[in-house]
């Protein structure tokens, strides 16, 4: 590969002192998009959160690197204005912060450089508008009260005002019915693009209807147990993780 | 590197600043002799010199409260040194060093404020406001003055009222503001007026004792309509360290009015406040409180809901920092049937600082149908700093609707996460919650006093991180 954008080696994490990721090895270049499978509890979500430093996620070896940056020591600002994005599996409640307000306070604090309330607040229509989100939304408190839809369409809302250079989807695609998938997806789609990459956690292939993969991941116990073209998607629709996890067992 | 916030580096001890005051005269204590000469020198009418005789009286027999903070730091027997200062101060504008002036500039408060608050004498400047505000009321029959006239040119008015709602034997500082009162706030709206846009007081009198002892009293007639806000973000220049003021609001059959403040105290300061409102028939009091510094509050808004259909709503949050003891809440009696109280107190707590709820809800036997709901949230953003909740609810009457509810809370770290994840720093992600906390008290502000809250927390938390 040319160039290198993200270059995860050899990763071992804690959680409360029990290892979950053990020996991750991870490369996404730039405009590709990744999918990452694999069963519940295998350790998808601690490596979205260990992207972004969690304080609560702890490397204990291996490293991280991103456009050539080690992102190890950084905390979760340093890497957001580096242009990593999480969209969240459970996005928080801000209650008494309004959508528009924490978005542009956000946008500033990546770039540097202050925008007006007016012009920001066009660019948010243009992309809630997009996402077929009632402009309403940009008033309400983040994510309070907020249905688990509107949460996953809100985190996408996120990435497309934030536009970062690498984001990660946490089951984005999860709890939501049919329509809302396709919304989401289109946001996605709109985001893609040659200079950005994206990583897609999910359980389901609909949303890969919509989204072309490059790579496919079976993430299982910490490790990536297998990966592929877009063809492994069918080879686990068929026969599960069961077969792939008594192999990794076994090693 | 972090960025700092833009008020971050203004030191806060600024505010503190050392005794540089001489006093005209000391004695051992408050006497007759120097409340007959406050009073002299005010020019006042003999029932009021009368008044502030027996009220001294008062004060003399009665003792400190034996509930809540400790207030012993306070020099009772030296309160006579509250009272008369030495009036031609000698400090001018040009002596005030540069970072409160830079203070004041970044709180946003108006030019024409700087130099008062800075404690440099009687420069404040509030004629031309003042004035075209009068010209504007006086059409429409509203009285607004300051208490040192009213007393002399609404004498009547001013009588019937003065004190009725707080006698001077409520408590011992009531007392002692009987006593020495000066300064303060009159409005008299009358029936069927509706005062489109908010009444802010103005009157900021350098006399002796004002701003310690100043008295607020408004009266909003039959069917009237009035939002009254007093307020001030920047901490009084001051030396003396007792605060007594005193607040009566009658609010007549079917009036409305909304008294909001935000106060922020210097950190030496004794803030024992009192204020009361008295309720008619479906008239309605609504109590917007924010209330910042000082190292003792102890403030309860008290709502008497008198007649039938009467309502209060209390929406207030205190802040309390290292050193300090912000004991604050509500009053209401439902006095009468079919009256309805909403009380949403919320406190903010760091560094050691200790917030305390304290309300009383009271029902009379005979208020049948009445509703109440209490909401009380706290938020402490560090293990040292303390939080209470004593709510006291005492019900004579079966047939009452009363729903209450207490939460205390942490910022939690997955919520941090959150905000950094999006490129905010620790620092603004907190200061972030922290306002969103304050959201529900900001949002019932005017704009201007909006920013100057979110300001004043901003300076509040200067220092939270490392
Ligand atoms: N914040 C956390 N605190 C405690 N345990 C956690 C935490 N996050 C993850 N875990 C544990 O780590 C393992 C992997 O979880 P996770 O990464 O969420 O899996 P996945 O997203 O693949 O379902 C699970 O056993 C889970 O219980
Ligand atoms: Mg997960």
């Amino acid at each position: 590969m040319a160039e290198r954008f993200l270059v995860i080696k050899d990763l071992h994490v804690n959680v409360e002192d029990s290892p979950i990721l053990k020996g991750l090895n991870l490369e996404v270049g730039r405009g590709e998009v990744h999918v990452i499978m694999g069963p519940n509890g295998a350790g998808k979500s601690t490596l979205a959160n260990v992207l972004l430093g969690h304080p609560k996620y702890e490397v204990t070896a291996g490293t991280i690197e991103f456009e050539g940056k080690l992102l190890n020591d950084l905390k979760p600002d340093e890497r957001a204005k580096l242009g990593l994005f999480l969209s969240f599996q459970y996005p928080e409640e801000i209650p008494g912060v309004t959508m528009e307000n924490f978005l542009r306070m956000a946008k500033i604090a990546q770039t540097g450089e202050s925008i007006s309330i007016t012009k920001f607040n066009r660019i948010l229509r243009e992309k809630m508008d997009l996402l077929a989100m009632k402009p309403e939304y940009a008033s309400r408190y983040v994510n309070d009260g907020f249905s688990g839809g509107e949460k996953k369409k809100s985190e996408i809302l996120q990435m497309l005002v934030l536009e970062p250079k690498l984001a990660v989807l946490d089951e984005t695609d999860s709890g939501l019915d049919v329509d809302a998938v396709r919304v989401v997806a289109q946001g996605v789609k709109q985001y893609r693009s040659s200079e950005n990459a994206i990583v897609i956690i999910t359980h389901h292939s609909r949303i890969l209807e919509y989204i072309q993969p490059d790579y496919v991941h079976f993430l299982i116990d910490g490790r990536i147990a297998k990966s592929g073209g877009p063809e492994l998607i069918a080879e686990i629709e068929q026969s599960g993780f069961a077969a792939l996890q008594s192999q990794s067992g076994r090693a | 590197m972090r960025k700092k916030t833009q008020v971050a580096d203004v030191n806060r001890s600024l505010y503190d600043i050392k005794d540089k005051f001489e006093y005209s005269f000391k004695t051992d204590g408050l006497n007759e002799d120097v409340i007959r000469e406050i009073s002299a020198q005010k020019n006042e009418p003999d029932w009021m010199l009368e008044f502030r005789l027996k009220s001294l009286g008062i004060y003399h027999k009665l003792d400190v409260p034996p509930w809540g903070p400790d207030i012993s730091g306070l020099d009772i027997d030296n309160i006579i040194t509250y009272v008369k200062p030495k009036t031609d101060l000698n400090v001018t504008w040009d002596d005030v060093p540069e970072d409160i002036k830079n203070t004041f500039v970044r709180l946003g408060i108006p030019q024409a404020e700087h130099k008062y608050l800075a404690g440099v004498g009687a420069q404040y400047d509030s004629e031309v406001v003042y004035h075209s505000v009068q010209e504007n009321f006086r059409k429409q029959g509203v009285i607004y003055l300051d208490m040192d006239t009213a007393v002399k040119e609404y004498e009547d008015l001013v009588r019937k009222h003065f004190m009725k709602c707080v006698p001077p034997s409520d408590h011992k500082f009531a007392a002692l503001h009987g006593a020495v009162w000066s300064g303060g706030s009159f409005v008299y709206v009358p029936a069927g007026i509706k005062v489109e846009i908010p009444l802010q007081s103005y009157f900021r009198s350098n006399a002796p004792g004002a701003g310690q002892f100043e008295h607020t009293l408004i009266i909003v007639e039959e069917g009237a309509s009035l939002h009254f806000i007093e307020g001030c973000s920047a901490p009084k220049y001051s030396v003396n360290n007792l605060h007594a003021g005193c607040v009566e609001l009658y609010v007549k059959e079917g009036a409305f009015l909304r008294y909001s403040t935000i106060e922020n105290w210097s950190k030496n300061m004794y803030n024992l406040n009192t204020k009361r409102a008295i309720v008619e028939k479906n008239g309605t009091i609504e109590w917007i409180s924010g209330s910042f510094g000082s190292k003792v509050s102890m403030l309860y808004p008290m709502s008497i809901l008198k007649g039938e259909g009467a309502r209060s709503d209390y929406t207030g949050i205190t802040f309390a920092g290292e050193d300090q003891v912000l004991d604050t809440g509500t009053k209401v009696v439902h006095a009468a049937p079919y009256t309805t109280s909403n009380i949403n107190a919320k406190s903010i707590s760091k560094s050691g600082g200790v917030s305390v709820y304290r309300g009383v809800v009271r029902v009379l036997p005979n208020a049948h149908h009445v509703k109440s709901s209490i909401s009380c949230e706290s938020l402490m953003l560090d293990s040292d700093s303390r939080s209470d909740t004593i709510p006291v609810l005492d019900i004579n009457n079966d047939e009452v609707d009363i729903g209450h509810e207490a939460k205390i809370g942490r910022i939690s770290d997955e919520v941090i996460f959150y905000l950094m994840s999006r490129g905010i720093s620790e620092e603004e992600a907190r200061a972030m919650i922290v306002r969103g906390f304050a959201e529900p008290i900001a949002k019932e502000l005017p704009l201007e006093y909006a920013v100057e809250m979110n300001n004043l927390i901003r300076l509040e938390l200067e220092g939270t991180i490392g």
